[in-house]
């Protein structure tokens, strides 16, 4: 089925100062889903979320949002989309209410109009009682929530959302994931950077894992997972000098897809677990290996990640704006 | 064209806004330089300033043309800060992720800093005016320190919103911005005339644009306009060209921070 694109980057390079943050990239983002852009701190992904959004202009490649050109036709881009920046892009002695009549002035919208607009998203993400207190008294979880406002006020085609929940507690952060879902009900498409797993795993209907500017891995989560091949059965053994026995063993095995030694046990891929997991056991009893500990899960984001990059997300720490 | 206006006019309006909620920072920006150095400096040096020097009645009548200047000068070498923090916490980026003409920010800061800064001009002639200084060219006199205060802010403000986009941190901003103020004070004739200072300090003085501006302010306060006339033809002159080389210049740096 052929599916409306609604952003084509092609061959997207960008260099600044001889540093190459983005290499040769090139997706399609399709008309109505919530498509992540996925990676640590400086692997690429606000550069290329810039550079859709006509703030950078492509070192070579091009962009075009529905179709118009990011760089020749930028003005065009710039009335199809909304931005919610990764800082919390708030003036503090401005209300909420000012920033979204500011805004509704540089959209060129009619008075009547952005009244009648502002109303609606102040009560859309419930600001409509602090709106007209100056921004400086807000928490952070309503600051992100001016934030997408100020996004939503253009009534965009399409809602760039940069690490929306950085910095959130959890209830904010459901929040925020609450309107990004009933958004894409009503027909909008939503590009978003996150270096979260659990947010772009529950979240996006489609990824880019991308890592040191380059794309790695593209598909839904469930497609990310399912190509690993199989879930996982880690087992830890009490006597570790059995493993390498263990693994001879297991490796011949119909039921087994791929067998890994570790330094407390064995990673053991496998295509059903119901085959699996007797055999395995079975085997451990012959070679008399005994078992400290059995685990057994689906692939989890974590694990494409590292089966893509080398490394575990979980060893970047979510660092201010370095990208 | 009213679309352009429609964001001038809204952009514009938030500097105020943002101004009227600092009410503090108003009161200073606005008492600074008529306290400092109008009032205290003025009075202090009275009876040390020799009049022979001065070719005034008194020091403050002759220092009110040069605190005028001043104050040009300190508003538009500050007039980039704003600009600063909003690059600073991303309001910038979400600005120019809107379908505005691009400069519409650079004149809202423009109209801004030249409106604050004509007020602040005015109070000052107000409060020297308390003092016993009355312009000796009345308010057309006035009308036109203000016209020669603006010509001369257009520069400093576009100067320092360059400076704003370039610089790494604001820590450099204001650096910067302290090194050039005072020098640029003390050589030129706000303080001293330029026939008091020792030879190598006048002759440096002679290159800085704010003599020029505060020769020709002087006159239109102490003198009349048969003395101010030429002065005031030569500062619209050096001004133009000082305005065309700090537009030219900024120009370049605001196209490859905004696109």
């Amino acid at each position: 089925m052929d599916r409306a694109i609604a952003i084509q980057v092609s061959r997207l390079t960008k260099v600044y100062d001889k540093h190459t943050a983005v290499s040769d990239l090139s997706f399609d983002v399709y008309a109505g889903e919530i498509f992540g852009l996925l990676g640590p701190n400086g692997a690429g992904k606000s550069t290329t979320l810039r550079t859709i959004i006509t703030l950078l202009t492509p070192t070579s490649g091009t962009v075009s949002v529905l179709g118009h050109d990011t760089v020749r036709e930028a003005d065009v881009v710039r009335r199809l989309i909304g931005y919610v920046p990764q800082e919390r892009a708030i003036d503090r002695f401005l209300t909420g209410r000012e920033h979204l009549e500011l805004l509704g002035a540089l959209y060129h919208l009619p008075k009547a109009e952005a009244t009648k607009r502002i109303a609606e998203l102040l009560k859309l993400v419930e600001l409509e009682e602090p709106a007209d207190r100056a921004a400086k008294t807000y928490s952070g979880g309503m600051k992100r929530k001016l934030d997408i406002a100020c996004g939503l006020l253009p009534d965009p085609k399409i809602l760039f959302l940069d690490e929306p929940t950085l910095g959130l507690d959890v209830q904010s952060r459901l929040r925020i994931w609450d309107y990004v879902r009933m958004l894409k009900t009503r027909g909008m498409t939503i590009v978003m950077t996150t270096n979260y797993l659990d947010e772009a795993d529950q979240l996006c209907d489609r990824l880019a894992i991308i890592d040191k500017g380059a794309i790695k891995a593209l598909g839904s989560p469930t497609e990310l997972k399912i190509g690993l091949g199989g879930d996982i059965v880690s087992l830890t053994l009490k006597d570790q000098s059995k493993i390498s026995v263990l693994v001879a063993a297991l490796t011949k095995q119909p039921a087994m897809r791929a067998v890994k030694a570790t330094p407390t046990g064995l990673d053991i891929r496998v295509e059903s677990p119901e085959k699996a997991l007797p055999a395995i056991l079975e085997s451990a009893n012959q070679l008399d290996c005994q078992l400290e500990f059995i685990e057994y899960h689906r692939p989890r984001l974590d694990d494409v990640f590292i089966a893509h990059t080398g490394r575990s997300m979980k060893d970047e720490l979510p660092k201010e704006n370095v990208e | 064209m009213s679309e352009y206006w429609q964001e001038i006019s809204a952009l514009t309006m938030r500097w105020v806004r943002r101004l009227s909620r600092e009410k503090f920072s108003m009161l200073f920006t606005l008492v600074q330089p008529m306290l400092f150095w109008l009032i205290f400096f003025g009075n202090l040096f009275q009876r040390v300033a020799d009049g022979q020097v001065t070719q005034a009645p008194d020091y403050i009548s002759f220092l009110t043309a040069g605190v005028v200047i001043m104050t040009v000068l300190n508003n538009g070498l500050a007039g980039g800060v704003d600009l600063l923090f909003d690059k600073e916490n991303g309001f910038l980026e979400r600005l120019m992720t809107t379908p505005i003409h691009r400069t519409s920010v650079i004149l809202s800061r423009f109209i801004f800093v030249m409106t604050i800064t004509s007020l602040q001009v005015l109070v000052i002639l107000g409060v020297a005016f308390l003092f016993g200084v009355q312009p000796a060219t009345g308010l057309l006199g006035i009308a036109a320190i203000l016209m020669i205060g603006m010509l001369f802010g257009v520069g400093l403000t576009a100067i320092s919103m360059a400076m704003a986009f370039s610089v790494k941190s604001h820590g450099d901003f204001f650096s910067v911005l302290g090194f050039l103020s005072l020098p640029a004070i003390f050589l030129s004739s706000a303080l001293v005339p330029l026939s008091g200072m020792p030879a190598w300090m006048g002759f440096l003085a002679r290159f800085n644009p704010m003599t020029w501006a505060i020769d020709a302010v002087r006159p239109l306060i102490l003198s009349g306009w048969t003395e101010a006339l030429p002065h005031v033809g030569m500062v619209v002159v050096v001004m133009v060209i000082f305005d065309a080389l700090c537009l030219y210049g900024s120009a370049k740096v605001f196209r490859r921070a905004m696109g």
